[in-house]
């Protein structure tokens, strides 16, 4: 198997609920397999269990069963200690950049606080800060400031060089692009692309939004309530969809052409009225 | 992509460089009075070896009661004949050092255990928070009297225990900060970076919450000087030197020698006064306007009345072709003022008409000035910016200079009013029934709005409206509360609808539904809408016709088709241009699995 991450299986509920009711199972038995290099595009609407699914990966929730396997190593209930030298492997880009950048940090703290974590040179941290910045094309003069006198896509530009920083085999990317404006989003996209031709890392990226995912993804996997209702090649889920939740998921999201969208529209309502 | 990206650019101007809040501090005169102050007596007390004339205990019979200005005795003796001058030198050392431990143990118990209670959570927190709410129901001044003879009456002992009782409000302070910054991305990101815990809590969140805890340092030091003086006054502690010792004697003296108390209490006064001022101070330079990134505005304040246009333009005919369409805007203008005096034109002589039951998009990515627009014509813009236009009407009506209650009664009935968060448009503390009763309830009695109310919700497509009607916000979707808000936006048959993204915020099926009950409604009642959106499937599925906009001006309007297959202007090629395409999926195979197709082969 050369598979990077391999789920099996996973379920999750969240702590609470009450004394002989427990709380709502997040996910319900999630197995998803991702390999070096490859974009699993995670599609899903809110509550689907999307997040919490990346969230678990990255070790930000804790599964009450199945398994994960990253690397050859099973990180299902590593503990945090154990799970620091993973971090040279496994990143993250979370989806709103206002708030996963630390406003009180200048962007060359925040971009050389892995490398440091990672036992680099303070010293040669700061000059691979530079490098990093080209990488994600924003100006060197970019190192001292802070990050609000950056707009949303160039701050998602510095979350991005903070996760490629460690040089890592997989990012998890939280609808990385979803909080941008169309043509920003275009080029974050591109640079997503660019990045993992030229490193070979693998992204499992979640996001709501259809048209994204067929941009950026090589595999689709469809979640709904906690469940994969659908995985498979993105011409063949977008195109041509088995499961009754994909194929209304797809003709729910306009298309940016009237006519087309016409006919979507109708499609839709058939398909609604068939369903009862 | 090119290298000539727009976005990336950032402007190479004006280095922004950081005002940070000691330096803001130091532009205050309240914060620089403060501080030259505090820093005046430490310097006095540091120097005391220096400037004191005699030992503080040093008494002499022929200086008792000696008035100020004697050679040698510059505020005079006490009535045992100590030089007061000497007294208060060492008093303002006794004070600070007060100060020092008892703010400095208040501040490591409750800082470390806020931190730890805040971030850890759970049990932890839970503990935590029942020992500091008992150790704050401890009288604590009470409680340091009969310890007097245990802690031996040294002021240091005395204010190591009064620490311990000033803590638990520091904790308190700190564990709620941590807790509203635990869950911010950023700690997350930290953790997946592999940052230890102690690192992620002293450089991401102490670093972050440090404004409020620097602030409350300077009451809790005044709070121990404060205690220490008024032990001391009552005659706890009273053989060593300081102000409370000093006033207590004075206050022997009161009727004889009343200049006495001026210097003990005089130099306690200035001690307090500037901590306490210098805490204000650094909390207003905390709170201080920053050169930040404006998000979009959540609350609007008071309401700018749209000023008739101050003949900038000459040429364009005032108002005259108003009245022919729903919605006539001419050159409209709205302007916020600079921190620095100047003014920003946000929106930059926009023109822009909606014909009865007419669907018109107004797309334009963030800063664009789109909702700032449709803003203007509800009349809901802050009181700062000044809104101006030629013309302005809505159904022939002007709404130049009208003043707030007349665009209120507007609102109420010709236009209406749909919001993209609509979760935060709905008051959590009422039922949904009695909001929606509010809105219409006048002109007709309870009994028959709550009839129309449940109608009006069963037509939004909510399937059980009796029971949504008696349900609270926070008991609903976010489809249903958009729906719900719908009901109300249309409750009052306006003829213009401005939807501000009203399906942003919601799931691609949802958005599906709510695009059809839109579009069914606007049918029905014949509304002609003005939809502000970024989402061109949105346009494409609803609208009739397109306004583009950018950087506050309009560049382009058209017919829905032309706009999409032959749009004019290059701003409009690049947003179309944009739209990621439906027909290419990623087909470059990913190394990884081509390798696993190979071995399968």
């Amino acid at each position: 198997m050369t598979a990077l991450l391999t789920v099996s299986d996973l379920r999750l509920r969240y702590p609470g609920g009450g004394f002989r009711k427990p709380s709502p199972e997040v996910l319900k038995g999630v197995s998803l397999e991702i390999a070096p290099g490859e974009t699993l595009g995670l599609v899903g609407e809110s509550g689907s269990g999307k997040t919490t699914l990346g969230r678990a990966v990255l070790g930000l929730a804790a599964p009450t069963g199945g398994s994960m396997v990253f690397g050859g190593k099973d990180i299902t209930r590593m503990p945090q200690r154990q799970r620091r030298p993973l971090a040279q492997d496994l990143q993250v880009v979370f989806q709103d950049p206002y708030t996963s950048l630390n406003p009180a940090l200048q962007i060359a703290d925040i971009l050389s606080e892995p490398l440091i974590a990672q036992g680099v040179d303070a010293n040669e941290a700061r000059k691979r800060v530079g490098e990093l910045l080209d990488r994600v094309q924003l100006p060197a003069n970019a190192a001292e400031r802070y990050p609000r006198e950056f707009s949303g896509g160039q701050r998602q530009r510095v979350a991005i060089a903070r996760a490629v920083a460690l040089k890592p085999k997989l990012i998890v990317c939280d609808e990385p692009v979803s909080a941008l404006d169309l043509t920003t989003q275009a080029r974050v996209l591109e640079l997503l692309i660019e990045l993992q031709r030229s490193t070979g890392v693998s992204y499992l990226f979640i996001t709501h939004d259809l048209s994204v995912v067929r941009h950026i993804s090589h595999r689709v996997a469809v979640m709904y309530r906690g469940e994969l209702v659908e995985t498979g090649p993105v011409a063949e889920v977008t195109n041509n969809p088995k499961n009754e939740y994909t194929q209304r998921l797809l003709l729910a999201a306009p298309t940016a052409d009237p006519d087309r969208q016409r006919e979507r529209r109708e499609a839709r309502r058939q398909l609604l009225a068939a369903a009862g | 992509m090119t290298t000539t990206d727009i976005e990336t650019v950032v402007q190479a101007d004006a280095p922004a460089k950081r005002a940070g809040a000691l330096r803001r501090l130091l532009r205050r005169p309240l914060g620089v009075m403060a501080l030259f102050i505090l820093a005046s007596l430490i310097v006095l007390g540091l120097l005391e070896p220096v400037l004191n004339t005699h030992p503080p205990t040093f008494s002499s019979l022929q200086h008792v009661n000696a008035p100020p200005g004697t050679p040698g005795w510059p505020f005079g003796g006490d009535q045992y004949g100590r030089d007061i001058w000497a007294r208060v030198l060492s008093s303002i050392n006794v004070s600070l050092i007060s100060a020092l431990i008892g703010a400095g143990v208040g501040l490591m118990v409750g800082v470390g255990f806020g931190l730890i209670a805040g971030y850890v959570g759970k049990r932890t927190d839970a503990v935590s928070s029942w020992v500091f709410n008992l150790l704050m129901t401890f009288p604590s001044l009470v409680l340091i009297i009969i310890l007097f003879p245990v802690t031996g009456g040294t002021f240091q002992s005395t204010m190591v225990i009064f620490g311990f009782f000033l803590a638990p409000g520091i904790f308190r302070l700190v564990r709620n900060l941590v807790v509203g910054v635990r869950n911010e991305l950023y700690v997350d990101a930290a953790r997946v970076s592999g940052l230890s815990n102690r690192r992620i809590l002293t450089r991401h969140v102490l670093y972050v919450v440090r404004g409020p805890i620097i602030i409350s340092a300077a009451f809790l030091a005044s709070a121990a000087i404060g205690v220490q003086a008024g032990l001391a006054f009552l005659g706890f502690g009273a053989a060593q030197v300081s102000f409370g010792a000093m006033t207590s004697d004075a206050f022997v003296n009161i009727y004889s020698q009343p200049v006495q108390l001026v210097w003990a209490a005089g130099f306690l006064a200035l001690l307090n006064g500037s901590l306490v001022l210098l805490g204000n101070a650094y909390r207003d330079a905390l709170a201080a306007p920053q050169a930040t990134v404006k998000r979009r505005p959540r609350r609007l304040l008071g309401e700018a009345v749209i000023k008739p246009a101050v003949s900038d333009t000459p040429s364009s005919k005032p108002a005259a072709d108003a009245t022919s369409g729903l919605l006539t805007v001419r050159n409209l203008w709205v302007k916020y003022p600079q921190p620095h005096g100047s003014e920003k034109a946000v929106v930059r002589g926009v023109s822009l008409d909606v014909a009865p039951g007419e669907i018109v998009g107004l797309v334009g990515e963030s800063g664009s000035g789109k909702t700032q627009t449709a803003f203007s014509v509800l009349g809901l813009l802050p009181k700062e910016a000044s809104v101006s236009a030629d013309a302005l009407a809505v159904a022939g009506e002007s709404l130049l200079d009208k003043h707030a209650g007349a665009m209120r009664r507007l609102r109420g009935s010709a236009i209406a009013y749909i919001p993209q968060e609509p979760m935060a448009n709905l008051d959590p503390s009422f039922t949904i029934g009695s909001q929606l009763v509010e809105g219409l309830s006048a002109g007709m009695s309870r009994r028959e709005a709550k009839d129309t109310v449940l109608q009006l919700l069963a037509r939004v497509g909510i399937t059980d409206p009796v029971r949504t009607f008696k349900s609270y916000p926070h008991q609903i979707s976010g489809g249903m509360a958009q729906r719900v808000l719908i009901a109300g936006a249309v409750a009052g048959r306006p003829k213009l609808l401005i939807a501000d993204e009203p399906t942003t915020a919601l799931d691609v099926t949802i958005q599906a539904e709510i695009l059809d009950l839109l579009r069914d409604l606007q049918g029905e009642y014949g509304m002609g809408v003005l939809l502000v959106t970024h989402n061109f499937g949105v346009v494409a599925d609803l609208c009739d016709r397109v306004l583009v906009m950018r950087s506050g001006e309009m560049v382009e309007s058209g017919n829905v088709r032309s706009i999409f297959h032959q749009p004019q202007h290059p701003y409009t090629r690049e947003l179309i241009a944009s739209i990621l395409d439906e027909e290419t999926v990623r087909t470059d195979p990913a190394p990884g699995s081509a390798r696993t197709h190979e071995e399968a082969l």
